[in-house]
């Protein structure tokens, strides 16, 4: 009870001092209701940096800022040393995997026993502590890049071209995938995004295209490439367009090691960038016929006009808009809306950060403000945003494990559909009570975020003031009375975070 | 009173029904087999797994007197039985064999009667996308027309007998809510996993619980906090018992004794669902991928058969899966997403160790779209027919659960 009459005391003093500041400074305004609305939905939850920046450039300027970031958006030096410590933030692709060939061969060759076992445990532990490097990195951008919509951008696209880091030898290869493949493209144009994800490993290997060969045709990522990626499941198209666009996939692979022999003919058609190969004497070189339109074979530019045509499609700019609006807007996003962004879509060429501005700065995005239940990525990201504002955590891995047991974890989702985002999805009764034990875990503080990564010593511990000033800018005017009611039977500062935290406006946004 | 009232009559349903409400067909297949259920106190208990993935029911009910299966498969097939081993595919009768890797378990289920298999079962969804055939398979709503997208079977299944007054005690052992559940109702689910000490005291979950009163997660708000609570109590309870018995399973096989524990105790109609069965890619034959999830999941439900105890003779498991596989392996020893598959349904009391509903001969000739396994038991049809047999249902209930569907009697009960 004391702390939480000093944490409510410290609360007030700090409101006082905003006053006053208010009275002395040419700082602008404190923002309205609505403009906090609408910028927690235009990153990963409040702090006061992010505040800071709104004041700063207001809201055109600011989404303007966000669609456009700095090639390197600054990070606190503290999380800057973290993430360039990491070997994933240096490893280069192809040669990883070409060593992880090797030693699984070499692994092979082994005779049966434990020398054998231990060789195979330390080649995964090497591929689990890079994919869990990944998450790392990336959750550390989420919570402290001013970037904040590139990041969610980055998770919106990473699940959208989901792949799961526990198949084939996908562990080493998510964090190359989100950097490359993911992250440059975020706010470019849709298609460069698919050509992107279509040439690197992860996907190949995921989707099961490394395998797919003429005569030994796979059509796992034909299919889900259209369904998933690009047109959805009603997008127009058939199962002989599927197989059809599995046959103009072939030979689209993962590197094994040394160039194939190819005849010169051959060899003029065999491209290859990094892990990534399109091998032409695996390619069926039949004339398909894909959406109507014929593509006589010709190698790789197959499918260069196979995607062009997909993503030219309508349907692929409805689905496309659709999805970016459930993420953002609403659950059931308003038609109009809907039709609108499609319509910036196809005018753009898939320009995302197009269809992105005319989402952000509509009547529909204001109107659903507050109406959005968070799923755990957002739950967890801005609860730490929140009761940490700004100030660097050492030690992410509780945090991880958090989206796990929330069922979100990073590179986690076993099926290509990538991770629900609507309320129903998240809110059942086993989820929301799983979601109050993880905002007791912040609350209370004690789940060693300030320890040092490896688990050893604590170099600060204690629990978050939530009752500060940003909580009482920001937050505190806008409870209902049944949550005020709830802080106010808290017995202690631990409690009365975990109750903010798991307070009905802080599970929407 | 009419059988065709609809749904929101039911509710009104007379008293005199609904204290005799058993299950339905009690009398009859007592005369034939002496053994009764436990009717009406608790009534039937109901376990749906979902095998999302689409499980390649081919190489779990082996059609082995099929040269094309052989011809088609020459990588993955299984060996056909061979009467002087007690390893291999084991023969059900001239036609059907059942994969090795469950011999032992839903083998000797099969010997003992507890065990059915519907081959040639599914839907007239012909996406052949995991998704889309998974959703319709939840909804399990007439296909074309309009679709009420937040309404699953077994949701509608909890609101018909709750509306006649009987025990539906719906729960999910999953993470999130499955479609399957979703309706008028809140439907609790807990993952059964991992199993810990509730985080909350009596006094904070009433907290939380009055933050959200008045709101629309009230419900379920408050349903999880107190379901942690018992189920925490109720495994706790279990495990001091077990602990004499030094039980040793985990993984898969002790998240279903837990959830056997559970439906033996409180629950009537649960749901789990099972992935990891997209085997585009090297799925083995008697050996490999998916003959060690297909042995997991034996293991796992046999588990469940055993914690029931006495109750399982009350129980009825029904295991699908969204499509079956492409009948020819793919170029990669894998197969790919194919249409109709083989549906399981066990029990203490069911009329087992039989391949039930419409079948035909597997060859070339008999494939759907030269490719897959036709699908001759709609999933909706075979469905309706067996919960109208456990619960009595009436028609107008029946049409509640599968609008739209006739229910078939394929003799399961």
């Amino acid at each position: 009870m004391t702390r939480l009459a000093i944490g409510l005391a410290a609360g007030l003093i700090l409101v006082g001092c905003t006053t006053t500041a208010k009275q002395t400074s040419t700082a602008p305004p404190l923002p309205h209701r609505d403009d906090l609305l609408w910028l927690q939905r235009v990153s990963f939850g409040l702090d006061t940096a992010t505040i800071a920046n709104y004041r700063r450039l207001g809201r055109e300027g600011y989404i303007d800022s966000q669609l456009h970031p700095d090639a390197r958006p600054p990070l606190p030096p503290a999380i800057e040393t973290q993430i360039a410590a990491l070997d994933v933030s240096h490893i280069d692709v192809a040669a990883t995997l070409a060593t992880v060939q090797a030693q699984r061969q070499a692994i092979k060759a082994m005779p049966d026993g434990a020398d054998r076992e231990q060789a195979r445990k330390a080649l995964n532990q090497q591929g689990e502590a890079l994919a869990y490097q990944a998450a790392r990195r990336d959750m550390l951008r989420a919570i402290y890049s001013p970037a904040q919509l590139q990041e969610e951008m980055t998770w919106f696209w990473l699940n959208h071209f989901s792949v799961y880091q526990g198949k084939a030898n996908l562990r080493w290869l998510v964090g190359d995938y989100e950097e490359r493949a993911i992250r440059p493209h975020v706010f470019g144009r849709f298609k460069d995004l698919v050509m992107a994800t279509l040439e690197h490993p992860a996907m190949l290997e995921y989707l099961d295209n490394k395998q797919n060969a003429v005569g030994h045709v796979n059509e796992n990522y034909a299919r889900e490439l259209m369904e998933l990626h690009t047109l959805g499941v009603d997008g127009g198209y058939s199962q002989e367009d599927v197989q059809n666009l599995a046959r103009i996939l072939t030979g689209v692979g993962v590197a094994t090691g040394a160039q194939p022999r190819l005849k010169p003919a051959m060899l003029r058609l065999y491209r290859h960038d990094g892990a990534f190969v399109f091998n032409p004497a695996r390619h069926d070189f039949g004339t398909k016929v894909l959406l109507g339109e014929t593509i006589p074979g010709a190698g790789f530019d197959e499918v260069d006009a196979a995607i062009t045509r997909i993503v030219g499609r309508p349907a692929c700019a409805r689905f496309i808009s659709r999805k970016l609006a459930l993420y953002f807007v609403a659950d059931n996003p308003p038609p109009p809306l809907v039709e609108r962004m499609a319509q910036t879509f196809m005018h753009t060429d898939g320009d995302i950060a197009a269809v992105l501005r005319t989402l952000f700065l509509s009547k529909e995005f204001a109107a659903a403000a507050g109406e959005k239940f968070k799923d755990p990525m957002r739950f967890v990201v801005s609860s730490v945003r929140f009761a940490y504002d700004g100030r660097p955590i050492s030690n992410t891995r509780p945090i991880i494990n958090w989206l796990r047991s929330l069922g979100e974890a990073s590179y986690g989702r076993q099926t290509p559909d990538g991770y629900p985002l609507t309320e129903v999805d998240w809110a059942s009764s086993g989820q929301l009570s799983r979601r109050f034990e993880i905002a007791r875990s912040i609350g209370a503080g004690n789940a060693g975020l300030f320890d040092a990564e490896d688990g050893d010593a604590a170099t600060a511990a204690g629990f978050p003031q939530l009752a500060n000033r940003l909580y009482y800018e920001a937050v505190e005017p806008f409870l209902a009375a049944r949550t005020k009611d709830a802080l106010n039977r808290a017995t202690s500062q631990q409690e009365w975070n975990t109750f903010l935290l798991a307070s009905p406006e802080f599970a929407y946004e | 009173m009419s059988d065709h009232r609809r749904m929101p009559e039911d509710r009104r349903f007379d008293g005199q029904r609904r204290r005799i409400l058993k299950l339905g067909l009690a009398a009859s297949v007592a005369g034939l087999t002496g053994r009764l259920y436990a009717a009406p106190v608790g009534g039937p208990r109901l376990l749906v797994v979902f095998l999302r993935g689409g499980y390649d029911s081919t190489n779990l009910l082996v059609p082995y007197s099929s040269d094309f299966y052989y011809e088609a498969r020459p990588n993955i097939a299984i060996a056909k039985p061979d009467p002087a081993s007690n390893t291999g595919a084991l023969a059900l009768d001239a036609d059907w064999a059942l994969a090795p890797a469950v011999r032992e378990t839903i083998g000797a289920l099969y010997a003992k009667r507890q065990a059915a298999f519907i081959p040639f079962a599914g839907t007239d969804d012909l996406s052949r996308s995991h998704f889309e055939t998974q959703d319709s398979i939840e909804m399990g709503q007439a296909s074309g027309g309009a679709h009420n997208f937040r309404s699953g079977f077994l949701g509608r299944l909890s609101e018909a007998l709750v509306g006649a007054g009987a025990d539906a005690s719906p729960i999910a052992f999953t993470d999130a809510l499955p479609l399957a559940f979703e309706g008028t109702t809140t439907i609790p689910n807990l993952s059964l996993k991992n199993v810990g000490k509730p985080a909350f005291d009596e006094r904070q979950a009433r907290i939380l619980s009055d933050m959200y009163a008045g709101h629309r997660l009230e419900n379920a708000v408050s349903s999880g906090l107190e379901l942690r609570h018992e189920v925490a109590k109720e495994i706790a309870d279990e495990m001091t018992a077990a602990d004499r018995h030094a039980i040793t399973t985990k993984g898969f096989e002790l998240e279903a004794q837990r959830m056997g524990i559970l439906m033996r105790d409180k629950y009537r109609i649960g749901f789990i669902d099972v992935g990891g069965w997209d085997t585009h890619v090297g799925e083995g034959a008697a050996q490999g991928a998916l003959a060690g999830n297909l042995t997991s999941l034996g293991k796992g439900l046999q588990a469940f058969s055993q914690s029931l105890g006495t109750d399982w003779s009350n129980t009825v498991v029904v295991v699908l899966s969204e499509f079956g596989r492409t009948f020819r392996e793919n170029g990669s020893r894998g197969t790919d997403h194919g249409h109709g598959t083989v549906y399981w349904v066990l029990g203490g009391s069911i009329n087992g160790g039989a391949i039930l509903g419409a079948q035909q001969r597997v060859d070339r000739g008999s494939l759907f779209q030269d490719r897959d396994f036709p699908v001759l038991n709609d999933y909706r049809a075979v469905l309706g027919g067996l919960f109208r047999s456990m619960w009595s249902l009436r028609p107008a209930q029946s049409a509640h659960v599968f609008p739209q569907s006739n229910p078939s009697d394929i003799k399961l009960i």
